[in-house]
């Protein structure tokens, strides 16, 4: 009977196996492979010329070497962290307030499900299509220069485009837009997870609701915070559609708005694998040194 | 028990899923060497048919033993709507279907936007030698601007091989063969057009301004850039902009360059580049014309009055295809543009048929060459159907001087003498393969130079050089 009993655990764990193999299978196939040819890549000359092949041949560290000593990755780093910051600072704040809003239940806002549906709404427009609308509303022609215009705030069309500022304020407000329903979602999850016996206790010591919010709601929602902070920094890494619809692929005015993934997509036009598989490697490991800074800064790690 | 009946049953439907994934792509694979074998048993009996089916060409339709599929790549629907319309024996089926005889025609367009054409055409022909019998490219179209690309490879293949002489060609213009002969001097595409370009100029500013808007008036105004730059001040103290954007003229200097874009693996910019340059940067701070792209919304206001532009420079399809002729109240559809040759003469794209190379309908590609670029009538056809210029000297010559001919757009002048004339003059000996991309990229660069943001023209040049070695790793400057 005893023996019976041993052999079922076993092949209970067996059965956890095969149930992983699905994950297991598609993380090779999707992501480690593609990870390992990436970096297998980066040590060659590969490209097209036209329609011919040029390469592979191995160069070693030369892709690298051309990547950081012609100093474009730190402009494209810079512009890339300059648009995700000026989007990410008004997207924290406003999803903190209304989230801090939405979870209050002394408010007793009125229509809540009906704002959480509006905010959460941009989110679920395709970003090149938000940036093609975003690049008609604010082209020369566009209604927002006629509007302006017309009010009479404007004398002749403002170039959006072809002003640096405006162009990557257009960038991060489209960010903006997009992404801060998303995280108000993610940090009422957050909110509405701390007890409200703590807010009682601090009602019942006086406190203000600036200092609830303050010293309970912030300290309490650090770890989802962090989660917001490193999904959000990752995506920021990423941002590519919408400066790409914007900008028609050139990152102009200057190149200012030019991020790192519009820089690899640029090594597309040749196939040049060996360039963009560096780049990538580049990008890897910016990312995980982010990631870790993060990590560190809001002192995750000593939590458990 | 039951449990372990369930999850038993699930983990075997995931793992059958997967195999069945597996399955699917496996199963296309097995099949294709059988596919190939086929076509290849096919293929020599083909070529044997094929000279016998070329005489049977001129009534009949294709041979039978020939594919039964004719794959076309191309970007818009211009030679689509010139073969539905003058193509003996095309039906149409949908928007991406035909029919010609009993082979369907499949119409595989891919708009060239951010070089998605390029991209899919590439992408396709490296696959040619693999493909199915069916899925083959047949034939695909090809812009001046990159046509080298495609010409100097093996993927294209000869006129000669399809049957076609040179005595049939021998009416086009030569600059049409020049762009499409590869280094071996071997011709490999024919086009059906002629892209001679002259200026268009808006007939009731002209009125307006020089008081007249005959040719001869308005050719005194824009003989040369200084007199053009002179008369663009002119024009806008009348309210007008000389040109709707900087890269409209940009064609009419880049293409009488003295060097080519790329020599010895290094980026050359001709003085005549530089030249649009410092004319554009100047009529920008002017305010006579605008650092918008070419085909944008602000590019093509100009087509209606309240655009208020002045010129446009263009071929005979600019005008007629792009220039919205067909809306009511444009400047074309109301006989509003006039006609002249502008500064200097230029040609504006063009394109060209070429047969791929593994086509298993050679004859009718060939067939469709022949009708298109050396059947007199056919193309006259499409010269009083669709005001296009042919690529057919002496009949365009013969039709310059018939007055019966008149173009509705242009107020019903004849404008073929004017192309006719500039058509001889077409020199391409500066072509290169990297052509386009100079040309985009040198735009791209210098609408910042342009607008204000880069501050000097070295700036922007630097620009220029770093966008044109991301997209060429091989060049230098």
């Amino acid at each position: 009977m005893a023996e019976k009993k041993k052999s079922k655990t076993v092949s209970y764990n067996k059965w956890g196996y095969i149930f992983l193999i699905p994950f297991i299978v598609v993380f090779t196939v999707f992501q480690l492979i593609p990870l390992i040819t990436t970096i297998y890549n980066s040590f060659f000359e590969n490209y097209m010329s036209g329609l011919k092949q040029i390469g592979p041949n191995f160069v070693g560290l030369e892709n690298f070497k051309t990547i950081i000593q012609n100093g474009d990755l730190i402009t494209y780093a810079s512009n890339t962290a300059i648009m995700w910051v000026m989007g990410f600072v008004p997207q924290i704040i406003v999803s903190l307030v209304l989230a801090a809003w939405f979870s209050d239940h002394t408010l007793k806002l009125k229509c809540q499900r009906f704002f959480k549906t509006v905010i959460y709404l941009p989110n679920l427009i395709m970003a090149s299509a938000f940036a093609m609308l975003f690049f008609t509303l604010f082209s020369v022609n566009g209604p927002v220069n006629s509007v302006l215009i017309q009010m009479g705030i404007l004398k002749e069309p403002f170039v959006f485009l072809g002003n640096i500022t405006a162009a990557r304020t257009l960038v991060a407000f489209m960010n903006f837009v997009m992404w801060f329903g998303n995280t108000t979602i993610l940090l009422m999850a957050g909110m509405m997870g701390i007890d409200t016996s703590l807010y009682e206790a601090a009602e019942v010591d006086g406190a203000t609701s600036t200092q609830r919010f303050f010293k309970i709601t912030l300290p309490l929602l650090r770890p989802i915070l962090v989660y917001v902070m490193i999904t959000s920094l990752i995506g920021g890494i990423q941002m590519f559609d919408v400066p790409q619809i914007l900008t028609n692929a050139t990152g102009d005015p200057m190149r200012k708005t030019l991020t790192l993934i519009m820089y690899l997509n640029k090594h597309l036009f040749s196939k040049n694998y060996g360039l963009g598989g560096a780049l990538s490697v580049v990008l890897l490991v910016i990312t995980a040194i982010l990631s870790v800074v993060v990590f560190k800064v809001m002192g995750y790690d000593k939590e458990d | 028990m039951k449990k372990k009946v369930i999850s038993a049953l699930l983990s075997v439907a995931m793992v059958a899923t997967l195999l069945v994934g597996c399955g699917q792509s496996a199963a296309p694979a097995e099949e294709a060497p059988a596919a190939t074998e086929e076509t290849a048993e096919e293929a020599p009996a083909a070529e044997e048919e094929a000279p016998a089916a070329e005489e049977a060409t001129e009534e009949a339709a294709p041979a039978a033993e020939e594919g039964k599929v004719l794959n076309i790549r191309c970007w818009n629907e211009e030679f689509k709507s010139r073969l539905t319309d003058h193509y003996p024996g095309y039906e149409e089926v949908d928007a991406t279907h035909g029919k010609i005889g009993d082979v369907d025609v499949v119409w595989n367009i891919t708009p060239s936007d951010d070089n998605a054409y390029q991209n899919a055409l590439d992408a396709a022909l490296l696959e040619q030698e693999t493909a199915a019998a069916d899925d083959k490219i047949d034939l695909f179209l090809v812009e001046a601007d990159y046509a080298l690309k495609y010409v100097d490879t093996d993927y294209t293949m000869a006129v000669k091989d399809l049957g076609i002489t040179d005595d049939e060609l021998s009416k086009q213009y030569q600059y049409t063969k020049d762009i499409v002969t590869d280094s071996n001097g071997v011709l490999k595409g024919v086009s059906w057009q002629g892209c001679p370009a002259i200026l268009f100029y808006n007939r009731e500013a002209a009125k307006e301004i020089f008081g007249s808007d005959d040719a001869e008036t308005v050719q005194a105004k824009v003989a040369d850039w200084d007199t053009f730059t002179a008369t663009a001040e002119e024009v806008k103290a009348a309210g007008y902009n000389m040109t709707a954007t900087v890269n409209d003229t940009y064609r009419v200097y880049s293409n009488n360059v003295s060097t080519p874009w790329v020599v010895d693996g290094k980026i050359v910019v001709d003085d005549n580049l530089k030249a649009w340059v410092d004319n554009s940067k100047k009529m920008v701070d002017a305010k006579q014309t605008t650092t918008e792209e070419l085909w944008s919304d602000a590019w093509s206001a100009g087509f209606y009055p309240e655009g208020k532009v002045f010129c446009y420079f263009g071929p005979a399809w600019l005008i007629n295809f792009c220039m919205a002729a067909d809306v009511d109240g444009s400047i074309a559809n109301q006989g509003g543009w006039g006609a002249t040759v502008g500064p200097q003469g230029f040609y504006w794209g063009g394109t060209w048929i070429c047969g791929a190379t593994g086509t298993d309908n050679p004859s009718l590609v060939a067939d469709i060459m022949r009708q298109m670029t050396c059947n007199e009538e056919l193309m006259i056809d499409i010269v009083k159907a669709d005001d296009d210029f042919v690529n057919n000297q002496p009949a365009m010559e013969k039709m310059a001087s018939d007055a019966s001919y008149q173009s509705k757009v242009l107020g019903g002048i004849n404008p073929l003498g004017l192309y006719a004339e500039g058509a001889k003059k077409i020199d391409l000996s500066n072509l290169s393969p990297y052509d386009q991309g100079c040309n985009e990229e040198f735009q791209n660069a210098m609408k910042n130079y342009f607008d204000g943001n880069a501050k000097t023209y070295e700036e922007a040049l630097e620009m220029f050089y770093k966008a044109v070695e991301e997209k060429y790793p091989e060049l230098s400057h």
